[in-house]
């Protein structure tokens, strides 16, 4: 098989594996500050990608021009689902959170079903069909754009939680839940501001996703799943390690179906994870617990 | 009254209660039946699968359901009361919406489109003793099983590559040319698995101008088809032989869009490519694909009933198979019922075993079935989408047109 064809798929698989990072950076987001497994991740990028179809039909606004729109009202979204309805649970057993937030997938699939029906949805942007060659490369221009802005999206939400106060308290919250408390921080609202943040960076993933892959309303939980994938190969609860997670799954998963049977693309995903779990269980960036 | 009196009295009045009742049950409750399976409809439990990855395909089906009524009518078959239901694309909620179904009264089943969805709800029907008519699916364990209460007005995988390949060699006289290579690309699900175990079987059988370089199997419910692409395009093979669903029928064609390849020719041997939402969703894009597959006969009657049901329930969809096989294993419901003259699920079975239906809209004499339930009667047409519209290129038969060859290069395409 000649060369370019395996440089044309590592290039398409570690562009896809971005976005697929930047998806289950949310997730991660929320578990290292709240503790509360999203089971409604993928049901909430689902929405997102239903928005941007929407804007797209109604006024033909390009997803990219519509991601930041679109992170906010998911951001507004997560930040209400926080403390209207999760934030009573934080305390409570994990089964209680695992079926509260079950119950919110379910509620959005179905909702989405009500609204848009089961058919797949896509948009069609002047680019959709575009691709650059470079010597042997061909890169897919829609991929390209949506992995270069997952890095972006990724690099502003490392900013953030590095350079702001805001960010810096929400890590103080992480590290030590008792001890923000003393020093009077707003817990509350920084666990609310967490899953916001972790619902921007699904709506903005969604948005761009949906460059990329057709949505449907069932296609919720498939991506839980990969976002769960991810996050515990990368490490869960580390930012870093849901992006090299990403990059890893995607990346596998293209060379997988390339050199064995594209048939066997997720199985290959479910083995790494597999061999995580039994050499490194807290993952490839996760920090070992006590 | 003495007591022995009141007794006897008493007695007489409990056995004519119970004659009266026994009375009732044969000269009442008889001609009640009688009147319900001349006036009655008949209740028709259609499983299709209208969510999931099958949505599109399960909703185009019941297009042929909803143009069912008025065609029926206009053809004098008795009423029929459709019962949907929904197999989510998923084998086991197709099982149970099967047994639902029945538990509600259906008094004979109609579906699946898939052939794993359809294997599940034929293992209920026949353990429940109701008909279950087939409208598509291909794998042929279904009928090979001595079901009594299972039929399938639909052909078997190696019918459909049979047919193929016979209509291939007719494209290729045609137009005076053939791809030496070809990349075969199949779903992995039943049907595709089952097609794929055909094509070995079949192929060497017919001489086919062009050898298989490679296979690949994906997945139906893909979302990213381009490393299959890149697979493909690497063999440098002239012509693409898909097996193929309809999502990722369209995938595929943006991958080959974006990797810059366009094949000689692409031969699809299932649904997918004809569909109307590839033909919308593509717009130029989905000109040039042949489908060999199960097809009507657009010269037959009962095919233009059906294309003018269509338009005036839906002007931009164009007739396909989904319809058609949909419509006939309704009218196949009918017509037994019709001629039964009872809702009774083994005299029904009897009568679907017992049909003749010569005026029909599929390509092939007409709907009779086998000892196994299978109409093996059916003839397979190639079709070229054209313009957004689907021309029939072969058999001759049925052709209203030559296929056009090769594929126009994609970036050519204004």
């Amino acid at each position: 098989m000649p060369v370019d064809i395996y440089l044309n798929v590592a290039v398409g698989g570690i562009l896809t594996g971005l976005v697929y990072g930047l998806m289950a950076l949310g997730l991660s987001v929320i578990f290292g500050v709240v503790r509360v497994v999203n089971f409604a991740h993928g049901e909430m990028m689902t929405m997102a990608m239903y928005i941007a179809v929407t804007l797209f039909g109604a006024f033909h606004l390009d997803p990219l021009t519509m991601m930041v729109p679109i992170a906010a009202v998911m951001f507004a979204f997560g930040y209400l689902l926080q403390v209207r309805l999760i934030n009573p649970f934080v305390t409570r057993p994990e089964y209680m959170q695992f079926l509260l937030l079950v119950a919110v997938a379910i509620i959005i699939i179905n909702s989405l079903l009500i609204i848009y029906g089961p058919d797949a949805r896509n948009v069609q942007t002047s680019y959709s069909y575009d691709s650059f060659q470079i010597g042997p490369l061909i890169v897919d221009a829609t991929k390209l754009y949506a992995g270069i802005a997952a890095v972006v999206v990724a690099a502003l939400l490392f900013g953030f939680f590095r350079y702001t106060r805001q960010g810096t308290a929400i890590r103080a919250c992480a590290d030590n839940y008792t001890g923000a408390l003393v020093v009077g921080l707003d817990v509350k609202h920084l666990y609310a501001l967490t899953f916001g943040v972790g619902a921007a960076c699904v709506g903005a993933a969604g948005t761009m996703l949906l460059l990329i892959f057709d949505v449907t309303p069932s296609a919720g939980p498939a991506y839980t799943l990969l976002a769960f994938v991810i996050v515990i190969t990368g490490g869960l609860g580390s930012m870093v390690g849901a992006l090299i997670g990403g990059v890893l799954i995607g990346f596998t998963e293209a060379m997988a179906g390339l050199l064995f049977s594209p048939s066997a693309k997720s199985m290959f995903a479910f083995a790494i994870l597999v061999l995580v779990l039994l050499f490194r269980p807290q993952g490839i960036m996760g920090k070992r617990t006590a | 009254m003495s007591h022995q009196q009141k007794t006897e009295g008493a007695r007489i009045t409990r056995r004519t209660r119970s004659a009266g009742l026994g009375a009732a049950a044969v000269a009442g409750v008889t001609p009640f039946n009688i009147v319900r399976a001349q006036g009655a409809a008949l209740k028709v439990g259609v499983i299709l699968p209208r969510s999931g990855y099958l949505a599109g395909i399960g909703q185009d089906c019941q297009r042929g359901v909803d143009i069912a009524t008025g065609v029926l009518k206009d053809l004098g078959m008795p009423a029929l009361q459709i019962m949907n239901a929904d197999t989510e694309s998923n084998v086991e909620t197709a099982r149970s919406r099967a047994e639902k179904l029945i538990g509600e009264g259906a008094q004979a089943l109609v579906g699946a489109f898939d052939s794993g969805q359809s294997s599940a709800i034929a293992q209920v029907a026949e353990q429940k003793g109701i008909p279950f008519i087939i409208n598509i699916a291909a794998a042929p364990p279904i009928t090979e099983q001595g079901y009594k209460f299972v039929f399938r007005n639909f052909p078997t995988a190696p019918m459909i590559l049979r047919d193929a390949f016979i209509d291939q060699k007719e494209v290729f006289a045609a137009v005076g040319s053939a791809p030496k290579t070809a990349v075969f690309m199949h779903v992995n699900d039943t049907f595709g698995t089952a097609m794929a175990g055909g094509i070995g079987a079949v192929m060497p059988k017919f001489d086919m101008p062009y050898k298989i370089v490679q296979e690949i199997a994906y997945d139906p419910a893909a979302r990213d088809l381009s490393v299959e692409i890149s697979k493909a395009k690497a063999t440098g093979a002239d012509a693409l032989l898909m097996v193929s669903r309809l999502n990722d029928a369209i995938l595929l064609t943006r991958e080959l869009v974006k990797q810059r390849w366009t094949p000689m020719a692409i031969f699809s041997m299932g649904p997918g490519w004809y569909e109307d939402q590839y033909l919308k969703t593509l717009g130029k894009l989905s000109d040039g694909p042949l489908s060999f597959a199960p097809w009507y006969d657009p010269n037959k009657k009962l095919s233009k009933q059906l294309e003018a049901a269509l338009a005036k329930l839906s002007a931009a969809i164009n007739l396909n198979t989904n319809h058609v096989y949909t419509f006939e294993a309704l009218l196949i419901a009918a017509d037994a019922y019709k001629r039964a003259g009872s809702a009774d699920p083994t005299a029904l079975a009897d009568a679907i075993r017992k049909t003749n239906i010569t005026d029909n809209a599929s390509i092939g004499p007409g709907i009779q079935f086998d000892a196994k339930g299978q109409n093996d009667k059916i003839v397979g047409g190639a079709i070229q989408n054209r313009g957004g519209k689907l021309i029939t290129v072969a058999p001759k038969a049925a052709a209203i047109g030559k296929a056009e060859w090769p594929l126009t290069p994609y970036d050519k395409r204004a």
